[in-house]
């Protein structure tokens, strides 16, 4: 009965499955929960490539369309993925969650597979299938027995072109998507805080709105935008497929050729994805959201950085570690100073998530032990920061934290999926095959300079947003925003 | 065609893999999967499943108790427990057991449950040896310091308080209240405010002398290992623990007769309804068919019914959701609804009449060969890494099925007919004797049989 919280750029069309039988209670919850919303799905879900192991076939389609092949032949099964670089982040003024929306609709039906009929087929296959969107991207999966692999290769090549949509499903699913919203934000106040604290970062940049959408806007969502937003995205040539199990890349090609490569390209869509701007920003934001449903009090930063698709060379990287050792873990300097030296905080940990195709961000997070006042916490917090920059890291936690995160993409190379997660979303991002096959040897060129060097840079309080989450025993939410001013334009 | 293929020559011939095709349920599901049971020099046991293609290894480990075990007055300790773990064992403090996990890059995780406590260790092949001297410590010499297990009682407190305000929380721990009063499972796994705030390192000790012995633990292990090696492995990681476990007897659940309804306000937009019955024990002979029936209900997915009747064509929720959940002592059929309040009644309405349906009309021969495809053509799924291999097989040995289950797991499914389910389904669903919390502001519904 314990619904898992998911990781946030993310909306996922149906909820986190039920797994199995046992009931877990997670051991340190909110470190859990924490971990969860703080792990970018590149350290959740990375890939190694060891070298006697996985190595990518990357191909391409007459009409455009990517192909990443990667063999696991310890089961006989396949992870099945089309990714499409569209997201969130791509909608239209005033139209917002219509990428998700859409999303959910892709289950309706095309010419030759009624409507609500998709999922059904593939569990008659034997097949698991969903799908997710995010700011960036969207993604459509099914992992079936790889003797299937053709028939849910030929039915998501058909609906990236042949969807068709009444009037009555669209309804329907408005409502669905209304009470997603209710479940994932509506109803907890620290998604609420998270959201208005995101809308607070970006100015002008897109990444200000939900993937989910502003209800209001959810509200006006029709079918002709729907089809609008698949019309301008969804063709093979704005797509990447990937393919991770049981399969040699040459039958992945011919089956693709055969299914997808009917599909006709869309001259009007693959160039640069050209988004507003984001201007510099110039001052420090606070959020303050007072609800009676908060159990505990809690402070969030974030501030502004760039990602793995837009930093120079080397900076993600420096900020992945940077994030490991303020705050990854119970012996990071966050834990250690605000929750084992000062008791001030129940738990406490920093992050960075870098997956961002224009932007990235670092945060922090820690709840308040007993009556402690968010104000205390906070300047403890700054006490951290302000320690990484002017003192760096040491060459222990430095080696530490590489240990950690060079072994985690080792550790997810044991799960066909997260492979398939990981080359889908860094292709649809923007980086290349090579990009992810660097990134050990990137982590492991990280240096004590450089740090501290993207620690002074980016860890400015003028890029940062800071947002508390107060209980009071009101039952009304009540957000206060203190937007500072913005002008001139981003690098 | 532009192709970039490394090193290799396209050839369209290549192509039908769709012959390879074999029946799906006498498919293996893993390739050349071979789990050997190890016994060691002092009698412990442990299912392997070698795979030398990654340098890592999955242990995977449950003791029998849980949170059932906990102290009658101090439900949490468990949970406590399995918070300390890596707090300190053997020579090393707190803080240098987790620098120590780190720099070997092992991963240690325990996790509380009413019947078992889980532990899993995930290591590099090549920090092996190290890795499991950190596990064998925190098994054996936990530390439980006082300043230690104070800060981790801060963190359970805290995530007490914040489930207080977490709809789902609160409707499951009343729902497991309202169905189990007194019996153990009445209690929260997690302890309350109260109890936690009393449990004292030496509660803490004394459960662990009491459960993590010899004769209650069971172990899977996936990965970059041999036979022989696993065999020392078993002896140094678990064989200084006490030949004995030391449990209480738990009684079986006895059901009352009757529905309840029990509403909880909280000033939110949507409710969340968490209801179930009587289930059924995994070693039920109708086990099967029951996990049948799930599926079709509420456990598969977008195909299930009430996933159909629900969201599908009537927009009400997002999620809804059934399973089965069988314990050692009784076993719950239990789901799950979040809907708009006005719309609860009219969902809670929609799901009782799905059940009643089902309990009176069992399956069709069509939703019971569209879930056979499904159970049996997906099995394979649960095989495709080293830590869900490791979770199957820790699975199959807590709940005594033997290991030769998943070879025949699929002709059990396969050999169920529509009147096994018909009878099975009259058994079973027991409308009448739903339990149901709700938590918001839920229009359309009142409290009963309180």
């Amino acid at each position: 009965m314990v619904r898992k919280p998911m990781p946030r750029m993310h909306v996922v069309r149906t909820r986190p499955a039920f797994y199995g039988f046992k009931q877990v209670t997670p051991l340190k919850l909110l470190g859990a929960l924490l971990m969860v919303l703080a792990l970018t799905p590149l350290t959740n879900t990375s890939a190694e490539t060891p070298k006697q192991g996985t190595i990518a076939f990357h191909g391409k389609l007459d009409n455009g369309l990517e192909v990443v092949v990667v063999p696991d032949r310890r089961a006989p099964v396949v992870t099945h993925m089309v990714w499409y670089r569209a997201g969130g982040a791509d909608e239209p003024q005033g139209k917002s969650g219509i990428a998700h929306f859409l999303e959910h609709l892709m289950f309706k039906g095309t010419d030759t597979i009624p409507a609500g009929e998709f999922s059904k087929i593939v569990a008659r296959l034997g097949g698991q299938d969903n799908a997710f969107t995010a700011q960036d991207i969207t993604a459509y999966f099914q992992r079936v027995a790889k003797e299937k692999l053709p028939d849910v290769m030929r039915m998501e090549a058909d609906r990236m072109a042949n969807l068709r949509l009444e009037d009555k499903d669209v309804t329907t699913e408005r409502k669905v998507i209304i009470e997603e919203r209710r479940s994932r934000v509506d109803n907890d106040p620290g998604s609420l805080l998270q959201e208005q604290m995101m809308a607070a970062l970006y100015t002008a940049h897109p990444y200000h709105t939900p993937v989910i959408g502003w209800e209001p806007e959810m509200r006006g969502l029709m079918r002709a935008d729907a089809l609008t937003f698949y019309k301008k995205f969804y063709a093979p040539n704005n797509a990447i497929l990937v393919v991770t199990g049981d399969v040699e890349p040459e039958q992945v090609m011919a089956l693709a050729k055969d299914t997808y490569g009917k599909v006709n390209a869309n001259p009007e869509v693959g160039g640069p994805r050209r988004r507003p701007v984001e201007p510099a920003p110039l001052a420090e934001k606070r959020v303050l959201l007072r609800d009676g449903r908060v159990g505990k009090a809690t402070i969030e930063r974030y501030y502004l950085t760039p990602s793995f698709s837009t930093a120079e060379q080397g900076e993600a990287e420096a900020l992945q570690i940077l994030g490991h050792i303020v705050g990854n873990s119970n012996t990071s300097r966050m834990y250690n100073k605000l929750v084992r030296d000062e008791k001030k905080a129940s738990s406490a940990s920093a992050y960075y998530s870098g997956l961002g195709l224009d932007s990235g961000r670092f945060g922090f997070y820690a709840i308040a032990a007993g009556d402690v006042k968010l104000e205390d916490i906070e300047a403890s917090l700054d006490a951290v920061i302000k320690d990484v920059i002017d003192n760096g890291v040491t060459a222990e936690e430095l080696e530490r934290a590489k240990t950690t995160e060079i072994a985690n993409l080792i550790y997810s190379s044991d799960s066909q999926q997260s492979l398939a997660h990981t080359y889908g979303w860094n292709l649809a991002t923007g980086r290349s095959v090579a990009d992810v096959e660097a990134r050990q040897e990137r982590l492991a060129a990280v240096t004590k300079e450089s740090v501290q060097a993207v620690a002074a840079k980016y860890l400015d309080r003028k890029r940062s947003v800071t947002g508390y989450l107060i209980p009071v025993p009101s039952q009304l939410a009540k957000v206060e925003v203190k937007p500072g001013s913005n002008a001139g334009t981003f690098h | 065609m532009n192709l970039f293929i490394k090193g290799r020559t396209f050839t369209r011939n290549a192509l039908p893999i769709a012959l390879l095709s074999i029946l799906a349920f006498a498919a293996l599901p893993a390739n050349a999967m071979q789990i050997q049971e190890i016994t060691s020099k002092k009698g412990i046991k442990a299912w392997l499943v070698e795979d030398h293609t990654r340098p890592i290894v999955s242990l995977q480990f449950a003791f029998q108790g849980g949170a059932a075990q906990d102290p009658a007055e101090k439900p949490g300790v468990t949970t406590f427990v399995c918070g300390m773990m890596d707090e300190g064992a053997g020579d090393l403090t707190s803080e240098a057991f987790q620098q120590r996990l780190e720099d070997l890059a092992a991963k240690m995780n325990f996790s509380p449950s009413y019947d078992h406590v889980a532990g899993s260790f995930q290591m590099l092949s090549k920090n092996r040896d190290e890795s499991l001297k950190l596990l064998k410590a925190a098994l054996i010499s936990p530390h439980f310091d006082a300043p230690d297990a104070e800060r981790i009682r801060q963190q359970l407190l805290a995530n007490l308080k914040v489930e207080e305000k977490d709809p789902d929380k609160v409707a499951s721990h009343e729902w497991f209240k309202l169905a189990f009063g007194a019996h153990p499972y009445g209690k929260p796994v997690g302890g309350t405010q109260d109890s936690v705030s009393h449990i004292t390192p030496d509660d803490l000790h004394r459960y662990v002398k009491r459960i993590f012995a010899r004769d209650n633990v069971k172990v899977a292990v996936v990965g970059d290992i041999d036979p022989a090696s696993l065999s020392e492995v078993l002896d140094s990681v678990f064989g200084e623990l006490p030949e004995k476990s030391d449990r209480m007897p738990v009684s079986n659940v006895s059901w009352q007769d009757g529905a309840k309804q029990k509403i909880l306000q909280m000033p939110n937009p949507q409710s969340v309804a968490q209801f179930g019955f009587k289930g059924l024990l995994r070693k039920d002979p109708d086990f099967i068919p029951g996990f049948i029936l799930n599926y079709v209900i509420g456990g598969g997915g977008f195909s299930s019914k009430l996933m159909q009747e629900v969201r599908e064509k009537r927009g009400l929720a997002y999620s809804v959701y059934t399973y089965l959940y069988p314990l050692e002592h009784t076993g719950i059929f239990a789901g799950g609804v979040a809907t708009e309040n006005k719309e609860v009644g009219h969902s809670l309405d929609v799901i009782k009449s799905e059940l009643e349906r089902a309990a009176s009309d069992g399956l069709t021969e069509q939703e019971l060969k569209a879930a056979k495809d499904y159970l049996i053509g997906s099995y394979a799924l649960r095989f495709d890494t080293s830590v869900k291999i490791a979770g199957q097989l820790l699975a199959i040995q807590l709940d005594n099925l033997g290991i030769g289950y998943i070879e025949k797991r699929n002709s059990e499914i396969e050999a169920i007919t529509a009147a096994d389910i018909k009878r099975v389904a009259k058994r079973l669903l027991d409308p009448k004797n739903l339990i149901v919390i709700v938590v918001g502001e839920p229009e359309g519904v009142k409290e009963v049989g309180l």
